[in-house]
């Protein structure tokens, strides 16, 4: 308690800047730092003002979660629900498939292969993530289209009681279904690197432990390994979430775009959307009550996406408490 | 069998990584209800040899193995034999307590069990008996669904105990269990080696000659010279390791003239 009586002065001990180089130095990261918050609110704002006609008119609740485009009712209806949920659902389903994919690709390489080979399959899932996106929409589209369409038929016939594998239109061509497995193939490196890197930050005594107790490879990587790393691979999954959310071209070559009507479940269904495809597809023509419509979509993606990195941060901040020690 | 007198044995094991040969010729017996302490000076290969006895290198690609560890007569290293239920049988407790992070205190007693997939019957009961064996019940007995992690670093150590106990092994290995512990925990860590040798085989490296004298009824004496691969220099009961080594290289390493 005698460390707070009055008479003790006590001072800042926090080193400023004194050498010239020094204060360059400070100013140019400190004018770094700050302005990547300022560029972040900026855009936001410069959208929002032109977006603001679309909301206006629209009305924001109705424009975000209602269905519909026309442009030749007066005022135009120009409703994003469909897109925003197709949206959702495609990096759903592309989350789906890749994580089990993903973790296998991690554990594979931190675990079970040799170094070269570990070493190799290192740079070639980072390979994986460095391919356009408009180069994966086009193997999409012309290569792996008729083989999803296949695939997505067997489920149908075997699995066809499931109300989300019901197919009504008898085209399996250009669904959510497709389209999520093409986005599965653009977020599996971020996934695998992130989780092939929380793996090898684990304690090996704590595996060898478990090895020691009697565990396999699967009890130990189920109960040990998976539950240890849990934080730190849903933050990868969060990222490559906002990834898959974001994603334009890709999803546009694979999908059909149905804009007048929600499709909830039906993920074998030709129908489906993606706020970042609309906005691709109808900027070209796009008459004025549309760009500020488009633009309007615009900040609905970066708001929800922003959600999602922000949820993403915080619980790979969170996660792994006793990393502190 | 005509090996049954020994409860655990190894037979001429050799150990390479990939091109070097780290370990030559390891022929030990370990009689039940003894504690047997590997010595010698860092990089003898001591370690390497304790865990050739439950199979835990073969998470290591580049590791080869010859000779053969018998249990009851049985080499562990057979063709039939299932590493997982090698583990079951000889525990091992590691120089760094591991508890499982994300694991409550009786959750980590009990999680050989479930890595194993054994039925947990009577849970509770096991947890009791096991952190007693392991003399930590008192100070965790009201604290059981606690992080293992707010544990202190002894008391970690005896958990980690205590989570082999409750797999009932025969063997019970330690690898320089007390080098990251206080005298005090070490002290206590002592005094359960003794407690647990009445009921099974206990094998331990440690680097702490006076520890080797006051928990071992035999010890080995670890060597490498000059980069040729580790091998026993000589091997009898503690007191004549100590007190009488016939090999002047023993006689230098316990009296601490080098290592």
């Amino acid at each position: 308690m005698s460390l707070q009586s009055p008479t003790i002065q006590r001072v800042k001990l926090r080193n400023k800047p004194s050498r010239t180089a020094d204060k360059v130095f400070f100013g140019v990261a400190r004018a770094a730092g700050y302005s990547s918050i300022v560029i972040v609110v900026a855009i936001l704002f410069f959208l929002s003002i032109r977006a603001w006609p679309a909301f206006e008119q629209q009305g924001i609740l109705d424009f975000t979660f209602g269905s519909g485009w026309d442009t030749t009712t007066t005022p135009p209806t120009l409703h994003i629900g469909a897109m925003l949920w197709g949206s959702f659902l495609i990096a759903g389903i592309g989350v789906a498939f890749a994580i089990p994919m993903a973790i296998s690709i991690a554990y594979f390489i931190e675990f079970l292969a040799p170094k070269s080979i570990a070493k190799t399959a290192t740079v070639i899932i980072d390979l994986l993530a460095a391919i356009p996106s408009v180069v994966i929409g086009l193997w999409g589209l012309g290569v792996f289209s008729p083989t999803g369409a296949g695939w997505a038929q067997m489920i149908n016939q075997s699995l066809g009681f499931i109300p989300i594998f019901q197919n009504e239109s008898g085209t399996f061509l250009r669904s959510p279904f497709i389209a999520g497995i093409v986005i599965a193939v653009m977020i599996v490196p971020i996934i695998a690197s992130i989780t092939r890197e929380i793996f090898s930050q684990m304690d090996k005594e704590v595996i060898n432990g478990a090895m020691a107790l009697g565990g396999t490879r699967e009890s130990i990587l189920r109960k040990v390994i998976l539950p240890t790393s849990a934080g730190g691979i849903l933050g990868g999954i969060l990222l490559a979430l906002g990834r898959a959310m974001g994603e334009t071209v890709a999803i546009f070559f694979v999908l059909n775009l149905s804009y007048d009507e929600v499709n909830w479940l039906n993920i074998l269904e030709p129908q489906g959307g993606a706020i970042a495809s609309l906005i691709l597809s109808k900027f070209g023509e796009a008459t004025n009550d549309e760009i500020s419509a488009l633009l309007a979509a615009g900040v609905v993606l970066f708001i929800f996406t922003l959600i999602i990195n922000a949820v993403a941060s915080y619980i790979v901040a969170k996660a792994q408490p006793w990393r502190k020690a | 069998m005509m090996d049954q007198q020994f409860h655990l044995e190894s037979k001429d094991i050799n150990v390479w990584f990939g091109e070097r040969h780290v370990l030559k010729n390891v022929s030990l017996q370990f009689p039940i209800n003894q504690v047997t302490a590997l010595i010698g000076p860092s990089g003898c290969g001591k370690s390497t040899f304790i865990r050739t006895l439950n199979r835990m290198h073969e998470l290591i690609p580049s590791a080869g193995l010859a000779g053969a560890v018998l249990l009851n007569g049985e080499d562990i290293y057979g063709e039939a034999i299932d590493p997982v239920d090698v583990r079951e049988k000889i525990g091992m407790v590691f120089q760094k307590p591991n508890p499982f992070p994300t694991m409550s205190i009786k959750e980590n007693v009990l999680s050989g069990l479930k890595l194993s997939g054994r039925k947990i019957d009577n849970g509770a009961e096991l947890v009791e008996t096991s952190l007693r064996r392991a003399s930590i019940w008192n100070e965790v007995k009201d604290r059981l669904g606690e992080p293992a992690l707010s544990l202190s670093g002894g008391q970690q150590q005896r958990l980690c105990i205590a989570r082999s106990l409750a797999m009932g092994p025969d063997v019970l290995l330690m690898d320089e269990p007390c080098s990251a512990l206080d005298p005090g925990s070490t002290r206590r860590i002592e005094e359960t080696i003794l407690e647990l040798k009445d009921s099974m085989t206990i094998v331990i490296v440690t680097h702490n000659m006076q520890q080797a004298q006051r928990v071992a009824d035999q010890t080995a004496f670890f060597l490498s010279e000059d980069g040729d691969p580790g091998h026993v220099v000589e091997f009898g009961a503690t007191n004549d390791i100590f007190h009488g080594p016939i090999d002047p290289r023993t006689n230098e390493y316990v009296n601490g003239r080098f290592g």
